[in-house]
């Protein structure tokens, strides 16, 4: 180092340095290399599947031609792809905002239990959450079930006439909904419960004293003060509940009628049973612009008001 | 406007924890009374049971002559103005500000003035469009303080405003709110454990400690006449210098021995006040501005010779830190032209007429 405490090694160096070495040497290409594992991870597994899809959803049903957008155009024609569409956006919609209203009820539940009590009740209310939603509906399946059905056995009692849980189109949506906010639920609860627990108590005592109610403290405080959390939540569910599978595959198979089919279901349904692989990637990539347009607007929203806030 | 009275206040916690310990305190119409004490000493907890944050166990609070135990915060008509601010980050300064009013359903017109009006007093008109994260923290003090003012409240409640302010915006703060309160005239209490901050702003200092008042008087009454030792030593930097010593008759008079041999008179209009005293131990108390450079010319005046230990050069006044014979950390207080160096013994003035002398046993000023 000369006497000034300047780094001068790599001017000293550069003359005899070939081209290559510099390259090495510049600070983007370090950089680039160090992102290199992760740009490797994202390729081989979304870029590379998703583009494979892109790729099957233009071929025919042989896989030994290329058929443009001839998949697409007969889903567009099939009125049993829009109910599937109908469907997935009615059980999305519906179980998130279910979900996402007995989530923040039981946070709040929860918030005002002692810290000591709290563990408890938390654990036992994250068990849905926790099992394999697999087994799980094999308990509601069974639950569900016309002959051996204890919901109709309860509802016996109070003289309530049996109801056709899985056999009846509408009740089949109804019961797939109950599952999927049974088993999600839980998620909310724990993410809310998270967000109410930040929001600084001097909030609520400044609003206590500015003359807010209860419920004018929930609306001008905690509610705001959770809406990235709500929005983050919201879209992570609805991505999540649009592409759910295993619960409608286990419970009503699709059925009665194709009535209660998802996007995923439906495409297992026509490209895994039916044989129909580019068909079937075609209906799985109809969901991508549905999500991307809630994504960008619920992201854009948190980005903002992350600049704002925080 | 109203005057607040706490009556037999007390507060426990769970586990029988008494964080204050039964407390009367008048406080009158208009009047800014400071509450302070250091850490765990009841102040915050005993502002937070005016504002209704914290339940009373036993006792009473009434404000404008009603009994407000059981009146929830929002309808005590009282603003605070909380140490970390607490404005509501999505809002903007004017919403903030306007928050309490609009809740109160107050015309548009009138929550427009109000806020307009407290913006102008503040200094802060021009900051009404942000959001309280684009603003420094003297602005947000502001604010807090303009959401307090737009209410019009009866009762102003300050829990430690100013203690995340650096020390030059303290001041200034300070002095911005001394103003505010000789303009809106609005009964005031204000917590701080900073005595600089109590001293300058009170009509009246409420020194509290471990859950009881040691004392209530006008700053320059608790400076010059405390009640306690830990009046004496709390308000005042440096602190008071506390000296063990033995009050002895001698022909008439009284003297006072200090540790090293070291014999000071007690001035002759003390000595009917210490009477009672005589022949006891005591502790001598003197502040470092009545323990100067050597001065002449008064019958009070006593000499006492030091050896420093560590000099601090203020600028205006020099701190000289030294120790006698069984009293560690005293300081005395010197003019800067004049010489010292630690290790070189001087002479040093008492001044009498300023001494203090307390009962070791109790810690109250004889």
């Amino acid at each position: 180092m000369p006497a000034d405490g300047t780094l001068a090694a790599p001017v000293s160096a550069a003359p005899r340095a070939s081209s290559l070495q510099r390259l090495a040497r510049r600070r983007s290409t370090i950089a680039f290399v160090m992102t290199l594992p992760l740009i490797a991870v994202i390729a081989g597994l979304v870029a590379y599947p998703a583009g494979y899809a892109i790729y099957l959803s233009m071929l025919n049903r042989r896989m030994d031609e290329f058929a443009w957008f001839l998949n697409y155009e007969i889903l567009v024609e099939s009125e049993t792809f829009w109910l599937v569409v109908w469907q997935s956006c009615l059980f999305a919609v519906t179980a998130v905002v279910l979900k996402a209203l007995i989530g923040f009820w039981l946070a709040h539940m929860l918030h005002h239990i002692p810290t000591k009590g709290q563990r408890k009740w938390r654990g036992m209310l994250l068990v849905p959450w926790v099992i394999p939603p697999a087994l799980s509906t094999l308990g509601w399946w069974w639950m569900f079930d016309p002959t051996y059905s204890s919901i109709n056995w309860l509802l016996a009692i109070i003289a309530v006439p049996p109801v056709p849980w899985l056999g009846e189109p509408w009740w089949a949506r109804v019961s797939v909904i109950i599952v999927n906010v049974w088993y999600g639920a839980p998620f909310f609860m724990i993410m809310y419960l998270a967000a109410l627990k930040s929001v600084p108590e001097q909030l609520y005592e400044a609003a206590a004293i500015d003359g807010a109610t209860g419920w004018q403290r929930l609306r001008y405080v905690t509610l705001p003060m959770m809406r990235n959390i709500i929005s983050i939540t919201v879209l992570f569910s609805l991505i999540v509940t649009f592409a759910n599978y295993d619960i409608v595959r286990v419970l009503t198979n699709g059925g009665p009628r194709d009535l209660t089919h998802l996007f995923a279901t439906y495409a297992f349904q026509v490209g895994i049973l039916s044989g129909n692989i580019p068909r079937g990637a075609a209906v799985s990539l109809f969901m991508l612009p549905l999500l991307a347009v809630f994504a960008f607007f619920i992201l854009r929203g948190v980005t903002r008001r992350n600049k704002e806030m925080a | 406007m109203a005057q607040v009275s706490l009556r037999s206040l007390v507060k426990e916690y769970d586990g029988g924890v008494q964080a204050v310990k039964g407390i009367d305190l008048e406080i009158a119409d208009h009047e800014f009374v400071v509450l302070v004490g250091p850490s765990g000493c009841g102040k915050t907890t005993t502002l937070r049971m005016i504002a209704g944050l914290e339940e009373i166990t036993r006792g009473e609070i009434a404000i404008g002559g009603t009994v407000v135990n059981d009146i929830p915060p929002r309808d005590r008509d009282i603003a605070m103005v909380f140490q970390n601010y607490a404005l509501y980050p999505h809002m903007t300064v004017f919403d903030n500000m306007a928050f309490g009013l609009l809740l109160r359903k107050f015309p548009r017109e009138e929550i427009r003035r109000r806020v307009d009006e407290a913006a102008r007093i503040l200094d802060i008109a021009s900051l009404l469009d942000r959001k309280p994260k684009a603003l420094s923290g003297g602005q947000r003090q502001r604010v807090a303080m303009g959401r307090a003012i737009v209410r019009n409240p009866k009762v102003f409640l300050f829990d430690e405003p100013l203690s995340n302010l650096d020390a030059k915006l303290r001041v200034q703060m300070r002095t911005e709110i001394k103003k505010v309160h000789q303009t809106v005239k609005t009964t005031t209490v204000y917590v701080t454990h900073d005595q600089v901050e109590a001293m300058t702003l009170a009509d009246r200092v409420v020194v509290m400690n471990h859950g009881v008042i040691e004392q209530v008087g006008p700053p320059q009454e608790l400076y010059h006449r405390p009640a306690t030792r830990f009046v004496a030593g709390f308000i005042g930097s440096p602190a008071m210098n506390f000296i063990p010593a033995r009050l002895e008759a001698a022909s008439g008079a009284l003297n006072l021995h200090l540790p090293g041999g070291i014999v000071l008179p007690v001035p002759e209009e003390r000595t009917g006040r210490y009477e009672a005293a005589k022949g006891r131990e005591v502790l001598f108390g003197i502040r470092p501005e009545h323990l100067t450079e050597r001065r002449e010319g008064r019958a009070t005046y006593a000499e006492i010779e030091i050896t420093p230990e560590v000099i601090e050069p203020m600028g205006m006044e020099t701190l000289v830190h030294f120790h006698l014979d069984g009293a560690r950390d005293l300081c005395a207080r010197l003019d800067p032209t004049v010489p010292a160096a630690p290790g070189a013994p001087i002479r040093l003035t008492a001044d009498l007429a300023n001494m203090h002398l307390l009962d070791p046993q109790s810690g109250r000023v004889l």
